[in-house]
């Protein structure tokens, strides 16, 4: 019934324009515009960088997986052409490293001597597992905040790419005079209030990349926002390179219609 | 103008055919011999581009089904899976949603197109009335279908929309709890509005049956709003409207394919994206684009039962159009004073849009946009019950042309001459 009265309050408030009215703040802490990263994924024609992402993978399993579950993803996925393209054998390594959920023991044991719970080596078919085993979990670890699974960030934020990168990119500024960071909460003003319960996750050669590459704060971000791009999107390479064929065939489709509709027409006029 | 049939049937089948299920000969005369106006232009190619959206609308939604779980606990995943895991679901998927929109546009230019040339006006009043029961039900089917992928502005939504039924005295509050199934919106609800939202389309597919029985009684108005007097006014169906409707299909079905291979989201709200939490209501609770304007007049009007009785109001006044226009002449070529009422309409319409698309509280130039919205949707009243009334009275329209084809070939060509080869 709780939920009954608030949806009915929002509805009511919605209508009467009751939500319009809130206390006016000294200081506007709505979010900076994103900084404008460009990334290789734009336009038409754009299509994922293979290192970034498999350094953004990289990134991503050594320091977001730590909070940060990405569900919808699979190993599989990681060696699937349009993807990091991982070869089958490092994806087996990748999944074999990581630890799952295992079922039943054939005792019936769902727990170890330990009273631990059963856990398997993962394989290519398991989605990636999760930090916590629950919300409750998570938010225990986390000084009560919960951790959004990043399957979708990208595409479940106003300003996509640009967003993700400026949040994790936004750290480590002075506030303005007279803002207040909240205390077990950073600074951050591209995050809408400017107060973020994420702490700063990236550091300079926060990870070692195995290609060389330097790994800046900036470089990091960027790679891990072109990874988890392609996980809330790993069809787009696909999906780009079909429209293409698509718009050339109805391209001449139109043209060839036209040219029949006005020979059709010609005896009219 | 249906007239006489012209079919010949010319095998023994056919014959034998005609006789039991003349099937051949409604095709014949209604897509082929049909006389159509030769002066029709590219606004009057939206009815064939509807009916292909509401085929392909149909055609993905199956297959979309067949993957889908109505389930609260699954539905967001699901949808999820459709575009990961299904051969092509990114397509179906992406399809479906751009052609919701694509299906709005159509029938949006379609509606305003009907408004500009008169077309709802004696013998065609049926045609327009049946085509507001079309638009209601493709927003019935379009809001219960926003419902399923479970996001967050999909329960949101859903809750905003069907909480207006309590403002209704006495018993709003059972009939919001009958919609629900249950004390708010949930598992039940998500289930009851899957299975509607896979029956509309097909009754949809009915009416629109009946849309176009009832077209091919009087036949088309055109755009100089005048009766077809003589053969020579008409051309064929068939291969003049075919090859025109296939050209203008193929534009569209470009504009539809640059969403979906290029910007699927276009249209979305990125809040969609996450799954729908009953504990955390989003900061601001947007409409899909299409149902914008009449959301603006909800939010515009402090009172919750005055402003679900305007914003239901604005949409049943489209059935009395044919009876509140008083003008004798049907085209607004030839009306200066009410083509001018149609653009500030059109304008109004827009306005309406965007200010429902923006936050209750919002200003520009110094300006409440709820002001905004107050006024545009004023004149959205005034439009039709005032407006049109009054200036089909005190209009004096221009001189009409004698005949369509007069019109298009000129003078020389109004002298009876044998309609072109076929």
């Amino acid at each position: 019934m709780r939920l009954t009265k608030l949806s009915l309050s929002l509805a009511l408030g919605l209508s009467s324009g009751l939500l319009a009215s809130t206390a006016a703040f000294a200081l506007d802490t709505t979010a900076l515009a994103p900084k404008d990263e460009k990334f290789s994924f734009e336009g038409p024609f754009g299509t994922y960088d293979r290192g970034a992402l498999q350094r953004g993978y990289q990134v991503y399993k050594e320091v977001c997986s730590a909070c940060h579950a990405v569900n919808h993803l699979a190993f599989h996925n990681l060696t699937e052409a349009g993807g990091p393209e991982f070869t089958e054998a490092q994806g087996r390594a990748l999944a074999a490293a990581a630890k799952v959920p295992a079922d039943p023991n054939d005792k019936g044991e769902t727990v170890d001597d330990k009273g631990a719970p059963l856990m398997r080596s993962g394989t290519l078919a398991d989605h990636f597992p999760s930090p916590f085993p629950n919300e409750q979990a998570a938010r225990a670890n986390n000084g009560g905040a919960l951790p959004p699974d990043l399957s979708m960030v990208v595409k479940a934020r106003e300003g996509g790419p640009q967003y993700v990168y400026s949040i994790l990119t936004g750290f480590h500024q002075t506030p303005p005079a007279g803002f207040k960071v909240t205390a077990n909460k950073y600074y951050n003003p591209y995050f809408g209030g400017w107060n973020i319960s994420m702490p700063p996750p990236l550091a300079a050669n926060s990870v070692t990349y195995s290609d060389g590459t330097k790994a800046s704060v900036e470089q990091e971000a960027h790679d891990v926002v072109t990874f988890l791009t392609w996980a809330g999107e790993p069809k787009m390479e696909e999906r780009k390179r079909m429209g293409f064929g698509v718009m050339v065939f109805l391209i001449g489709l139109a043209g060839i219609l036209f040219a029949a509709y006005r020979k059709v027409w010609k005896d009219l006029h | 103008m249906s007239g006489p049939s012209t079919y010949n049937p010319k095998s023994g089948f056919e014959r034998w055919l005609d006789a039991r299920l003349p099937l051949p000969r409604l095709m014949h005369d209604t897509m082929q011999t049909f006389p159509t106006p030769r002066n029709l232009n590219i606004w009057y190619t939206f009815g064939g581009i509807l009916t292909f959206c509401l085929g392909i609308q149909i055609l993905t939604g199956v297959v979309l089904a067949m993957h889908y779980v109505a389930n609260a606990g699954l539905a967001f995943d699901s949808v999820e899976s459709i575009m990961r895991d299904v051969n092509y679901g990114w397509l179906m998927r992406y399809m479906h949603a751009n052609g919701a929109s694509m299906f709005f546009l159509a029938v949006y230019i379609h509606m305003f197109r009907g408004l500009y040339y008169g077309s709802y006006k004696a013998p065609r009043e049926l045609i327009w009335i049946i085509g507001v029961l079309i638009y209601l039900l493709m927003m019935a089917t379009a809001f219960f279908g926003y419902v399923l992928p479970w996001g967050q502005m999909s329960f949101w939504g859903a809750t905003v929309i069907t909480n207006l039924f309590t403002a209704i005295p006495v018993v709003g509050h059972s009939i919001a709890t009958w919609l629900w199934g249950d004390f708010s919106v949930g598992d039940a609800t998500l289930n009851r509005f899957f299975s509607l939202h896979y029956l509309l389309p097909f009754i949809i597919a009915g009416v629109v049956g009946l849309h176009i029985w009832a077209l091919h009684v009087p036949g088309n108005n055109n755009p100089l709003g005048i009766d077809v007097k003589s053969p020579q006014d008409t051309v064929p169906f068939h291969p003049y409207y075919t090859v025109k409707d296939a050209f203008y299909l193929v534009l569209f079905i470009i504009l539809f394919a640059g969403f979906v291979f290029y910007a699927p989201n276009f249209f979305g709200n990125p809040d969609n994206y996450q799954q729908a939490n009953p504990l955390v209501t989003p900061p601001d609770i947007v409409p899909e684009w299409y149902l914008l304007p009449f959301y603006a007049m909800l939010r515009s009007i402090p009172n919750k039962l005055i402003g679900v009785l305007v914003m239901g109001g604005a949409i049943v006044t489209l059935v009395f159009i044919p009876w509140l226009d008083t003008s004798r002449v049907r085209s607004c070529r030839f009306r200066p004073l009410m083509k001018q009422f149609f653009w500030a309409f059109l304008v109004a319409s827009v306005l309406l849009g965007y200010c429902g698309a923006q936050s209750v509280d919002a200003a520009r130039f110094g300006i409440p946009l709820v002001w905004v919205a107050r006024l545009a949707s004023l004149y959205y009243y005034a439009f039709f019950w005032l407006i049109m009334p009054i200036v089909g009275l005190i209009e004096t329209p221009k001189k009409l042309p004698a005949s369509i084809a007069q019109s298009v070939l000129g003078d020389s060509a109004a002298a009876p001459s044998p309609l072109p080869a076929e």
